[in-house]
């Protein structure tokens, strides 16, 4: 990797900051490019399994666009999806193993989701846009950036869900110790099914936009 | 450009490295892995029995409360009994008998061996497990069922699912759903296989199920019930010669 570091750009150089800081907002692969929506709402009804997703996702997306990087000169073209793909896969299945050996609680409430985030079309796409013809660093950073972008959502959605669905927060019982329910409150079973799960993606987007005006297209 | 025989060599390198790779990472986790199944296989039989334990603990617990492991065949007698860490009779480990093949076996017309397990549960009494296996609404559904020492009377069952629906089937697994087949009997007065029905609308309404032979459904839950109570019944009623026998001493 430090071979491939040109001396006369720092690690975190502006350009390199930006690669790492602008998929957590204006280039977020859930609220505006609006990749890997399915598993979002598949695995955030508890916080806990969309923190591990998270994790997960951002370990194969740095991983894989390094791998990719530091062969992408090696690749032929004709079968570089291939290429991707192996790589992909093998790094989930990894994610899946540790998990299962470690994690097995996480592992089982995740179940297919870990398996299925070779399918997450923003790994492939940051390879084929960005990995296939960036340096290794750069890549990297890149791959973190747009894991962590994705993991946040999930989290913010996680954490909602959870506390009003379940009425817990990391299945610590908050509602239960602030004694809510002695008033007639009542979790609401919405949160739990997956439609909520958008309606909150939804109300990210519309706050992220609220706020970042240049995200707002243009009305023809 | 690529020749042909370079894309080739580039490709089964790549796929020889990788298989490599992930054969030895799996090789390495797989004690891991098996460790945790074990535990959780475990926890469900200690949590039907009524037993407290977590990952920790329970294999420790477990050991401390188990009297014997019984495997029994389809006529009711015991052909392998697993006690004090070994093996007093036969050749089977009932711990090890999948209770998925069982149940596949019983639907070819096989006869498979059953698992029964013998416990000492936390006041001292004796209790039997007898672990379950069935459908559900999405996959399989599965759980253990504790019955008394007089054979009849359920005193504590546990159950889980793949992916039943949340808020719905999935309630199937909570102690809400669960306590209510505390107390309930899977035999009637005359000591005729009655099993326990997941009744829709609920039990004290319903004219055809008895009240001890029955719990209610969860609403909007229909197919995850009705896979429960078949569960229920086609497994426990591999069991019943084995109780009548036991009975009849």
């Amino acid at each position: 990797m430090s071979a491939d570091t040109p001396k006369k750009e720092a690690l975190f150089s502006a350009k390199n900051r930006r690669l790492l800081f602008n998929p957590l907002n204006k280039e977020n692969p859930i609220t505006v490019q609006v990749l890997g929506i399915c598993s979002a709402l598949a695995v955030t009804v508890k916080l806990e399994p969309a923190v591990v997703m998270a994790i997960s996702v951002t370990l194969v997306t740095a991983f894989s666009n390094l791998s990719i990087s530091l062969l992408r000169n090696t690749i032929p073209p004709r079968i570089r999806i291939i290429v991707q793909l192996v790589v992909i896969a093998m790094l989930v299945i990894l994610v899946d193993e540790v998990l299962k050996a470690f994690y097995y609680d996480v592992s089982k409430q995740l179940s297919v989701f870990v398996g299925l985030i070779i399918t997450n079309c923003i790994i492939m796409g940051r390879l084929e846009a960005f990995a296939m013809g960036n340096k290794p660093w750069p890549s990297f950073l890149d791959g973190i950036g747009n894991g962590v972008g994705y993991g946040w959502i999930l989290i913010v959605v996680g954490l909602f869900r959870e506390f009003f669905g379940s009425g817990t927060i990391w299945n610590f019982p908050v509602m239960e110790k602030l004694g809510v329910y002695n008033f007639g409150y009542k979790d609401n079973g919405l949160m739990i099914l997956p439609p909520m799960a958008l309606i909150l993606v939804g109300v990210i987007i519309w706050i992220q936009r609220a706020r970042n005006r240049e995200l707002i297209e243009e009305n023809k | 450009m690529y020749s042909n025989a370079y894309i080739f060599r580039y490709a089964s390198i790549m796929v020889i490295l990788v298989a490599a790779i992930l054969t030895s990472v799996a090789l390495v986790l797989k004690p891991y892995q098996e460790h945790n199944r074990r535990v959780e296989k475990i926890s469900d039989i200690l949590s039907a029995a009524g037993l407290e334990a977590d990952a920790s603990n329970a294999v420790e617990v477990y050991e401390q409360s188990i009297i014997e492991e019984l495997a029994i065949d389809l006529s009711g007698e015991v052909v392998a009994i697993y006690k004090d860490g070994g093996l007093a009779q036969g050749e089977v480990r009932a711990f090890d008998i999948d209770v998925k093949v069982v149940m596949d076996e019983i639907a070819k017309g096989g006869k498979p061996l059953l698992p029964l397990f013998h416990m000492r549960a936390a006041d001292n009494s004796e209790v039997f497990v007898i672990p379950v296996r069935g459908k559900g609404l999405w996959g399989p559904s599965w759980g253990n069922i504790a019955l008394a020492p007089d054979y009849t009377t359920v005193i504590g069952v546990s159950f889980d699912h793949k992916g039943e629906t949340p808020g719905l089937g999935a309630e199937t697994n909570t102690t809400e759903f669960e306590s209510q087949f505390l107390g309930k009997k899977i035999l009637d007065e005359s000591g005729n296989f009655t099993s326990i029905k997941v009744v829709k609308g609920g039990v004290a309404n319903s004219s055809d199920v008895p009240l001890q032979h029955g719990v209610d459904a969860i609403s909007g839950g229909t197919i995850t019930s009705n896979g429960l109570s078949a569960m229920v019944e086609d497994c426990l009623k591999n069991y019943v010669p084995f109780i009548q026998k036991r009975k009849a001493l």
